[in-house]
């Protein structure tokens, strides 16, 4: 009987301890309060250091030390904290921080509602940092894939040394489910912190900067970026799932817990006959290409916690935007699968 | 069975033990064996999402008042609302009070520890020992002295809701049975409810519940969304 009965918070800092976090800094707020309450009572017990952070400015800069003195570290927050967030996201991008960014999601604008959304896939994948860069967003769907992705968080941070985001919407966080923690992820070969990390000097200087003197130079750095890391990320990191797509006329797009709603919903359209299967990001950043090539697709539906941030990159992967539909709810609100099953036969009616 | 529990119910144990679960389905069957009034609190100031009181309207219309945040259903804010001395007071109720996890959850009881009559009071204490922080008796046994201490009260009875939600087999029941007929023992608490959802736990038969501790009760998915 390996598995136990976890709720998405606690075992997302489950996770992270099994994973080698040492460090976390973090304040309250609400859907992920259990992340910070959970490892307050058992990272000191793993040999980690716990912070309670005056605000989550702090906490995101005390990343920055951290990550860059070779800890592996997270921070954790809902939306309107992961907007304070957003400058030391970008320091840490610059100064090349591994780091893990545990985002559970609310309704929003500003404090917004306490209640689940996928409003923040913008603030995600595109970032409210100044300059050029990408950051990995990961989106389980399941409490087992939040364990499995905080893991993964860790690897891909050292190979790449970037910061990674974990972005949950808040039912992921709050909802339990049955999980496995023994699911091995695969263990990566990454440059060794003795070779840039700050307080392993061996006689060479390490430098972690966000400032660069001149164009030239700043330029050649963003450049780098590009092609050493985004671009491989691109082509090493993507994942997506397909689900029913095999004779599928129809597909919904969906991560987290909507697509969720949408296997669902899948179910009942199919009793009414209608093809339709789903393509799932679990990587919302790379954004998945290879699934939206399938040309059996008449429409593409978008269904999301927010008024349609993920549009956009459909339409981009399918190369089309007349064939990409949305239909979604937000401020907190989750869509049933019968809204969505209306929402789709409205949508599949039209297109006729 | 529900009439033989004392005329109020404090559902307490565990974060995440399937109180609010079991609160609501034993408050819908209590509703059909009296014609007392029936009124199920939430006091729990703990959690934000899965609370009763998103079930307002659902339980008026079954005649069952739920007396929640005085706000409104969705507020994070931990409003406990002055009505819910009432049913205390008021001897033509029904109770069922639905608590936070953990000792944390339990402190709330204590504005009402002057309303609190022992004699009349059951407190159920929930378990599922698939929950890392009551695996195991010793685990148990602490948790039920935490909120003992913290509720000023005595656990009466134990309720195994031992589950793995959709994945709960009759076996899982039976694991958690055995687990908690020992705490039963040492501690000399009554297993008084073994609950499993009759949708899910499709290899349940007589036999199986003859096996099992206490009545046996088949629950529905309140909280628990089909897609979840």
């Amino acid at each position: 009987m390996a598995k136990v009965l976890m709720k998405g918070n606690e075992a997302v800092g489950k996770a992270a301890i099994q994973a080698g976090c040492k460090f976390f800094a973090g304040y309250p707020i609400t859907p992920q309060n259990e992340v910070p309450e959970y490892l307050s009572r058992e990272l000191p017990l793993a040999g980690g250091t716990f912070i309670q952070s005056e605000s989550e400015v702090a906490a995101i800069n005390m990343l920055y030390g951290a990550g860059g003195s070779g800890a592996r570290c997270m921070t954790s927050s809902s939306s309107p904290g992961i907007a304070l967030k957003q400058e030391g996201i970008g320091y840490c991008v610059f100064g090349e921080i591994p780091c893990v960014i545990n985002s559970v999601a609310r309704g929003g604008p500003a404090l917004g509602t306490i209640q689940p959304s996928q409003q923040d896939y913008n603030q995600a994948t595109r970032g409210g940092a100044n300059g050029d860069y990408h950051i990995p967003v990961l989106a389980p769907a399941s409490i087992q894939e939040a364990v499995n992705f905080i893991k993964e968080a860790f690897e891909i941070a050292d190979v790449y040394r970037t910061p990674v985001i974990v972005l949950e919407d808040g039912l992921i966080g709050q909802m339990m489910e049955p999980v496995d923690f023994d699911v091995p992820v695969k263990k990566r070969e990454h440059t060794p912190k003795s070779e840039w990390a700050m307080g392993y000097g061996n006689g060479n200087p390490h430098l972690i900067e966000g400032i660069v003197m001149d164009a030239p130079m700043c330029e050649k750095k963003n450049r780098r970026f590009f092609k050493e890391k985004y671009e491989v990320i691109e082509k090493e990191e993507v994942r997506y799932e397909e689900y029913m797509m095999d004779d599928a006329e129809y597909a919904f797009v969906a991560y987290g817990s909507s697509s969720r709603i949408c296997k669902t919903a899948i179910k009942t359209l199919r009793e009414k006959g209608i093809k339709i299967g789903l393509i799932r990001p679990q990587t919302l950043w790379p954004f998945p290409q290879v699934p939206f090539q399938n040309k059996n697709i008449k429409l593409f539906i978008d269904i999301e916690m927010n008024m349609g941030q993920m549009v956009p990159d459909v339409a981009l992967a399918v190369n089309d935007k007349n064939k990409v539909k949305f239909f979604g709810r937000c401020g907190g609100m989750i869509p049933s699968p019968e809204e969505v099953v209306e929402a789709t036969e409205k949508i599949i009616g039209g297109a006729k | 069975m529900y009439l033989d529990d004392k005329r109020v119910r404090i559902i307490c144990g565990h974060y995440g033990s399937g109180k609010t679960e079991f609160a609501l389905n034993y408050v819908a069957e209590l509703r059909k064996l009296t014609d007392k009034n029936v009124a199920i609190s939430d006091m729990d100031i703990v959690n934000v999402y899965f609370r009763s009181r998103e079930k307002k309207e659902e339980l008026k219309k079954m005649g069952i008042e739920l007396i929640g945040s005085s706000i409104n259903e969705y507020a994070d804010v931990p409003a406990i609302p002055a009505e819910m001395r009432i049913p205390f007071i008021d001897k033509n109720y029904e109770y069922v009070i639905d608590l936070g996890g953990n000792d944390v959850g339990t402190v709330v009881l204590k504005k009402f520890v002057e309303y609190v009559n022992p004699e009349e009071t059951d407190l159920f204490m929930v378990v599922n020992v698939f929950r890392p922080d009551t695996c195991d008796v010793p685990h148990i046994i602490e948790q039920k002295s935490s909120i003992e201490y913290t509720s000023g009260l005595k656990v009466t009875g134990f309720v195994n809701n031992t589950n793995l939600v959709r994945e709960t087999k009759a076996e899982t029941l039976l694991y958690g049975d055995k687990i908690l007929r020992e705490v039963s023992l040492k501690t000399n608490v009554p297993i008084k409810y073994t609950t499993y959802v009759e949708e899910v736990v499709e290899d349940m038969t007589p036999d199986i519940k003859k096996q099992l501790s206490g009545d046996v009760i088949p629950l529905k998915y309140y909280m628990r969304e089909s897609w979840m």
